[in-house]
């Protein structure tokens, strides 16, 4: 058995009367150590199925597991990114930080709470900005403490919602270069993300996994991606191997678009898929 | 530059020039209303000599002013040392409101005059009848304010206490009292007002010296002109009360 077991997972949710499946039967398996990416469009439900698989909320049907215990509830060995951030705009970036660790290694004194919360911020290169609060600091910067936030507590399981979604183009790639970094040093941290960006996927996953819009959302099999780390833009641009695994994530998307009967892609949230690479390698 | 020096000190000026204007022209029509001059003849004393005390009632206007505050802010603190919880209690049960609800909507219309002969009841003496009636007519907009405070902390807010574990007192502590505080300050602002509104009807009925008492039996003695004085001392306080509030407000609202 998977370290993550996400079996046969539906979700729906009843707004003024009407009711919308957005998951049905998802399921997955994720092996220690892995980074697996999950890409879909804007509102295919992907942030729903990533909560619940991180027990912020529960599933209609179907369960979780982590090392074959049930998830209920925020494990404390996980770690969450939102792509808004969510710091506490009253307190400064260090302080943000030590919130999380005193809450994770409660017997620490503060001294040394401190240190690890200044090491994690000194790992995203925010030791001058230690005192600055989320809102005299930028998009990345925020969203740096947030990593760091999330690495303090030293998870077993990380798991990204978007990440660098609000991000500009440059600071995005910077940061999905800096996480690339901090996920491949050291142990190797089990990692779910969602994205709506296959290059993102394709820079950062062991395995990406394609979503179907929603509503009845459900996940197409999953796509190893067997590239030497680390990698840039260039090697994904140029080495032929990452132009297939592309070329098939693309297909697995854009064809799960047009199977599936009655559902209408969203119309506002493209995928972030160069339009040329879709057509010319369209079907394998 | 002088256009912004013009706005800001002599627009407010003819505003008050109008008013007195308006006073003086009132106390031609009713010879019993004294006239802004002879308001300030025969009240100057009071105000020359602000913290002089004569006799009980005969004090000048600043000790009267005083005696009123200090009522005030024990019966301003202890209504929100009862509202604040009342309200974060409020805010974070959603049954708790469903059940009072209605009795807070019944007892909040309710003038402080109806409460004071309660409160005379419950205590028999006429000190902590006033400051009953005060705690328990100004605790309104803190309770409401502060529960509305609760209910309007982003969903994020909760996501972070509930991904990070937090206890349920860290999440208070770090996270939702200084959600609220914005809004619990708004609310201390409005029931400071009330309060101060309180004062004067509750010193009237039960005759203790302070500014609303002063007025009062400057009408029993058919000194008018004390009245007027009264009156003009209530909504300055009033006024520079309000003042500090919302500068003590606006600083956290920079949070």
């Amino acid at each position: 058995m998977a370290y993550i077991e996400i079996r046969g997972l539906s979700k729906s949710f009843v707004t003024s009367g009407s009711r919308r499946d957005v998951l049905a039967n998802v399921t997955l398996s994720i092996e220690r150590g892995e980074f697996v990416t999950i890409v879909g469009a804007m509102g295919s439900g992907k942030s729903t199925l990533l909560n619940i698989v991180a027990g912020l909320c529960a599933p209609d049907e179907g369960t979780v597991t982590v090392s074959g215990e049930l998830t209920r509830e925020i494990r404390r060995d996980a770690a969450l990114v939102f792509q808004n951030y969510s710091l506490l705009p009253w307190f400064s970036a260090l302080e943000n930080v030590r919130l999380a660790v005193n809450a994770a290694f409660p017997n620490q004194t503060r001294q040394e709470q401190l240190a690890r919360a200044r090491r994690n911020l000194e790992r995203v290169g925010l030791t001058n900005a230690e005192h600055r609060r989320p809102g005299q600091l930028s998009g990345g910067m925020r969203q740096r403490v947030a990593i760091a936030r999330a690495f303090a507590i030293e998870p077993e399981i990380l798991f990204l919602d978007e990440p660098f979604g609000a991000l500009d183009a440059l600071t995005r790639e910077t940061l999905q270069q800096e996480l690339a970094q901090l996920c491949c040093d050291g142990r190797r941290v089990t990692t779910l993300m969602i994205t709506n960006s296959v290059e993102e996927a394709l820079l950062l996953s062991d395995r990406i996994v394609p979503m179907t819009h929603g509503p009845r959302a459900t996940l197409g099999s999953p796509i190893a991606v067997d590239l030497p780390r680390p990698r840039t833009k260039a090697l994904l641009t140029h080495d032929q191997d990452a132009r297939r695994v592309r070329a098939t994530v693309v297909a697995a998307l854009t064809s799960g678009t047009n199977r599936r009967v009655g559902s209408r892609p969203h119309p506002a949230a493209p995928l972030s898929v160069p339009l040329s690479l879709a057509k010319a390698e369209g079907e394998p | 530059m002088l256009r912004v020096r013009v706005t800001q000190t002599l627009l407010p000026g003819v505003g008050v020039g109008l008013a007195l204007l308006l006073w003086w022209w009132a106390s031609v029509a009713v010879p019993d209303l004294p006239s802004p001059v002879r308001t300030w003849q025969e009240s100057k004393i009071y105000i020359l000599e602000p913290f002089e005390k004569r006799g009980e009632m005969d004090q000048g206007i600043g000790l009267l002013a005083y005696y009123s505050l200090v009522r005030v802010g024990q019966g301003f603190l202890l209504g929100i040392a009862i509202a604040t919880p009342l309200g974060f209690l409020l805010g974070v049960s959603k049954i708790l409101t469903r059940m009072f609800d209605p009795v807070m909507q019944i007892l909040r219309p309710i003038s402080p005059l109806a409460w004071l002969p309660l409160g005379l009841i419950l205590f028999q003496k006429s000190e902590p009848a006033a400051l009953f009636a005060i705690a328990v007519c100004s605790m309104w907009p803190t309770v409401i304010n502060t529960m509305a405070g609760v209910r309007a902390i982003p969903q994020d807010y909760w996501n972070v206490a509930k991904v990070l574990r937090l206890s349920r007192t860290t999440t208070f502590i770090k996270i939702v009292v200084p959600a609220t505080l914005p809004y619990i300050f708004t609310g201390y602002r409005l029931s400071l007002g009330i309060a101060w509104l309180v004062i004067v009807a509750s010193e009237m009925l039960t005759g203790t010296p302070g500014v609303g008492g002063f007025l009062w039996q400057e009408y029993n003695s058919l000194v008018y002109a004390h009245i007027l004085l009264a009156i003009l001392t209530i909504g300055i306080v009033g006024f520079v009360l309000d003042r500090l509030m919302g500068i003590a407000e606006a600083r956290l609202r920079t949070i």
